[in-house]
């Protein structure tokens, strides 16, 4: 497998022999920054084609087809209708508050992406409690969603923010307790550790019974934390129209909707580092030809591939569901998901003390 | 008949009687109450339904006319004409606290005659502005814009209402009072929302999330087709029937040409009575999909919608190839249907009957056996049945309450006595039952079109009419089964050609009346739903 750091490593010595430390590293937070950027807007127009194209599938349609060849030029003809719409101050509002929201939620959702290793070395810093950050910067999105619904002085907009506080903090339990899961069967919370710790087999398969329930309760919890239907209730279109960004227009929406695509790839990425190997590619232990095969496609497809097929499965979710209701929602989470998942740690405990596992 | 003119002149001897389509009884306002008590509380008659409450304005005196349905008598209909002679401050006692579908249609009747009902709980405009000058159905209503002109400015207090309250010396007083509490957390659903199905504006006191009270603010789109019509000759009247629950304009054009057909003594050709019934099976399809879409729609199911859609899209190019439109269709006019079928119509009806089933057998697989969606509408929105006959619930909703109600069956029409098919009933009474009942029917109407379908007669289209329509002198009123309901029309005449008073008695505009019932105690979430299994059209209400 090809490590990505050979290159950085590269690029760190060339700087360093023509400049001082300081420079150096100033120059290459930049090129870092500018990465993770573009890789955000590249992902989220990706994205946001990705589900009208999956969505006009569901439903017997085209989805868009005018703008360039089958419509993929439409996302940039979106992006830039967005950019130049106008932002419409609004009375009453707590303007300070209003205009910050947009920025904590698109702050969390990029700091979130930058910790993502995309292949082997192809990461900005490798913590050694990277997942535990990863949840941590995860939790200041709501923030921003609180705040928006507050500062907007629209009733839709704190009902939406309300039920958007509750929910993801209630499924943000389930989902640390699947993410617990794994990482004691891993033994480590560093993310690089725990995907080459699945060099041998990903973990949803030697982990067998309990991580593949943990893996089921992380792909609804991460529906229910990016707001994504069922669990679109914050937002629920027909009946608070827009939910917490109602009173959003211009670029600021556009932090809303990109923040939404991207938190999708996000808990998706996640997913694929946790259960299904990350960028390691998928062996079949004998088949010596067939995984040379495998082995040919680099890591950063298979991290990718991975991450679109479990967003596939959660906008599948959204385009087939109808919407469930608020008590019936808290319900769910409170009586049947965190029950298991705490049981399920459990048993995971249980199979890594008795080696009853591959 | 004899019978009920004895027990209504022993119960009130100053009542007078008029034969006509059905008994008219003649009551003084000061006897109405008393008549009002016995007829809903006494056996021998026991009106349960009342099935229109019409304002009239006679020029020398103002009134209204009552039209109550038997349940437990086959249907049998009678009418009660009460008359005030005061125009200054005509007052009649209410019948709310009788058949609480009066409530909402009182306050029609004061919005636009301005009669006052004493002990009506809520004595609001229910269309116009509070500030509105005059009352315009009223014969002598000044309609120049200077009077009404289009104000700028909000409405001054929308939560202030008022109920006149008989005191023990018989004296009349307006006791003030508001719509809601000061500290209640009352949240605007409408008009401009994604889920009222139109331009309807909703007031729902919360709780939490939870909803304690509904009030219906109606009238965004209301465009005075009843005061239109009266300016109107009997065939430029039609259009406007399409025009009202554009979901069942078949029916409500069937309806209205029954109506002048029947005080015309027109006998209408078999085919276009075989036609009239294809096409207004074929509407109920087409509407009952659309609910189908809406319902899941509206609990984010947005697939769903597409679905329903589709097939909705076949029987919408049936309507094209014939009637030439897709929607206002403006096919049935006096004396039958206005152009022969197309050729393809056969093939094509054929075709829909035959997709439909296994289509049906998708949308439940998909949706209506989804374990969220039976928890989104399983128990949710109850309406009894009492609930249902008193609020006059007729149609679909009303079926899902266990309450057979159906005009097809009750009061045949057209070639319904002719096919069979049964009546869907669910005894659910939530949510679910109503929308069940709905997909049922649509097997239901797919079977009358298979019966038909072969059956066509051959012959003229439309009967004889007379150049210029002219009614003689009366009343009538005729019901048809429309997507949603009972909808029916009351047309008075004094023999000239164009009616003195033409009513629409539109079932969604009963269904929004029990928005309040149904809601009380839910989410906010459940409120669109119940809207949306109740599936009422606005302009049919904002007639």
């Amino acid at each position: 497998m090809f490590d990505f750091s050979v290159v950085t490593n590269w690029i760190n010595t060339q700087l360093l022999s023509i400049m001082p430390d300081w420079a150096a590293v100033l120059i290459e937070c930049i090129i870092i920054g500018v990465c993770v950027l573009g890789a955000y807007t590249v992902l989220a127009l990706f994205y946001i084609l990705y589900e009208r194209k999956l969505c006009a599938w569901f439903q017997c349609r085209l989805g868009p087809m005018r703008v360039g060849k089958w419509g993929l030029l439409q996302v940039f003809a979106d992006m830039f209708k967005i950019l130049i719409k106008e932002l419409i101050p609004l009375k009453g509002t707590d303007k300070f508050l209003f205009k910050l929201a947009p920025y904590i939620i698109i702050t969390a959702s990029v700091t979130m992406l930058a910790c993502l290793p995309w292949g082997k070395g192809m990461q900005i810093i490798n913590y050694n409690i990277g997942i535990f950050f990863v949840l941590a910067v995860s939790s200041v999105g709501i923030l921003g969603i609180l705040l928006a619904g507050w500062a907007s002085n629209n009733k839709y907009t704190l009902i939406g923010a309300m039920r958007s506080g509750a929910q993801m903090i209630s499924y943000e339990l389930s989902l640390g307790l699947a993410i617990i899961t794994m990482v004691l069967f891993a033994g480590t919370m560093n993310i690089t550790d725990i995907v080459e710790a699945q060099d041998r087999g990903w973990f949803i398969f030697t982990g067998h019974i309990p991580a593949i329930i943990a893996c089921i309760i992380y792909v609804i919890a991460a529906t229910a934390e990016t707001n994504r239907g069922p669990f679109d209730l914050p937002e629920a279109e027909h009946e608070l129209t827009a939910g917490y960004h109602t009173e959003y227009s211009g670029i600021h929406f556009g932090f809303f909707y990109l923040a939404e695509y991207l938190n999708l790839f996000i808990v998706s990425g996640i997913c694929s580092l946790m259960f299904l190997g990350g960028w390691m590619p998928f062996h079949v232990s004998g088949w010596t030809g067939f995984n040379e095969i495998m082995d040919y496609i680099p890591g950063i497809v298979w991290f990718l591939g991975k991450a679109f097929f479990i967003s596939f499965v959660i906008i599948w979710f959204k385009w087939t569901f109808p919407r469930i209701r608020i008590d019936q929602m808290l319900a769910f989470e409170w009586k049947y998901l965190m029950p298991i998942a705490l049981a399920n740690l459990v048993v995971m405990a249980l199979c890594v003390t008795n080696n009853w596992h591959f | 008949m004899a019978n009920i003119q004895d027990i209504i002149g022993k119960i009130c001897p100053s009542a007078t009687f008029e034969q006509g389509q059905t008994l008219l009884v003649n009551v003084p306002a000061q006897d109405w109450r008393k008549l009002a008590v016995a007829l809903k509380q006494n056996s021998d008659l026991d009106f349960d339904v009342l099935s229109a409450l019409i304002g009239m304005d006679w020029k020398e005196t103002l009134g209204v006319i009552y039209y109550f349905t038997s349940t437990s008598r086959n249907w049998e209909m009678l009418s009660v004409k009460v008359e005030v002679a005061d125009r200054e401050k005509p007052m009649i006692h209410t019948v709310s606290d009788l058949w609480k579908v009066a409530n909402f249609q009182e306050r029609e009747v004061y919005d636009f005659y301005g009669i006052e009902f004493i002990e009506h709980p809520d004595m609001r405009r229910f269309f116009l502005r509070n500030d509105w000058v005059g009352y315009p159905l009223r014969k002598d209503y000044d309609a120049d814009p200077a009077v009404n002109p289009i104000r700028m400015e909000d409405e001054e207090n929308e939560d202030d209402t008022y109920s006149l309250k008989v005191q023990p010396d018989g004296s009349v007083r307006k006791v003030k009072g508001k719509v809601f509490d000061a500290d209640d957390y009352v949240v605007n659903i409408g008009p401009q929302h994604p889920s009222t199905h139109g331009v309807m504006r909703f007031r729902a006191a919360l709780d939490g999330e939870t909803v304690k009270k509904v009030d219906v603010v109606s009238g965004y789109i209301h465009r005075g087709i009843e005061k239109l019509t009266e300016g109107m000759t009997y065939p430029q009247t039609l259009h406007f029937t399409d025009r009202m629950d554009y979901m069942s304009a078949h029916m409500n054009r069937h309806c209205l040409c029954m109506c002048i057909e029947k005080a015309m003594g027109i006998e209408v050709p078999a085919r276009a009575q075989v036609i009239r019934t294809m096409m207004d099976e074929l509407m109920r399809i087409s509407s009952h999909l659309l609910a189908f879409g809406c319902t899941s729609m509206d609990m984010g199911a947005t697939t769903c919608f597409f679905y329903g859609f589709r097939e909705r899209e076949k029987v919408l190019d049936i309507f094209e190839k014939t009637c030439g439109a897709r929607m206002s269709m403006n096919y049935n006019v006096i004396g039958g249907v206005i152009a022969d079928l197309h050729e393809d119509f056969v093939k094509d009806v054929k075709e829909l009957c035959a997709i439909m089933p296994s289509r049906l057998k998708e949308y439940h697989k998909v949706f209506s056996g989804n374990i969220i969606a039976k928890n989104r509408m399983v128990g949710v929105g109850m309406l009894s049945k009492e609930d249902a006959i008193n609020y006059d619930i007729t149609g679909p909703s009303g079926r899902g309450s266990g309450w057979s109600c159906d005009t097809r069956k009750k009061h045949p029409y057209a070639s319904y006595s002719q096919v069979q098919f049964d009546e869907v009933l669910e005894e659910g009474c939530d949510s679910y039952a109503r929308y069940m009942v709905r997909m049922r029917e649509i097997e239901e109407s797919v079977k009358i079109l298979e019966q038909l379908v072969d059956a066509i007669p051959e012959g003229p289209i439309r009967a004889q009419v007379p150049k210029i329509v002219k009614l003689p002198e009366g009343r009538w009123y005729t019901q048809v089964e429309a997507s949603r309901g009972a909808f029916g029309v009351y047309i008075e005449s004094k023999g000239e050609k164009n009616p003195y008073r033409m009513h629409f008695q539109s079932p969604c505009f009963n269904l929004v009346g029990v928005m309040d019932l149904t809601c009380k105690g839910n989410m906010i979430a459940d409120l669109i739903v119940i809207g949306a299994a109740l599936d009422f059209v606005i302009p049919d209400i904002d007639r």
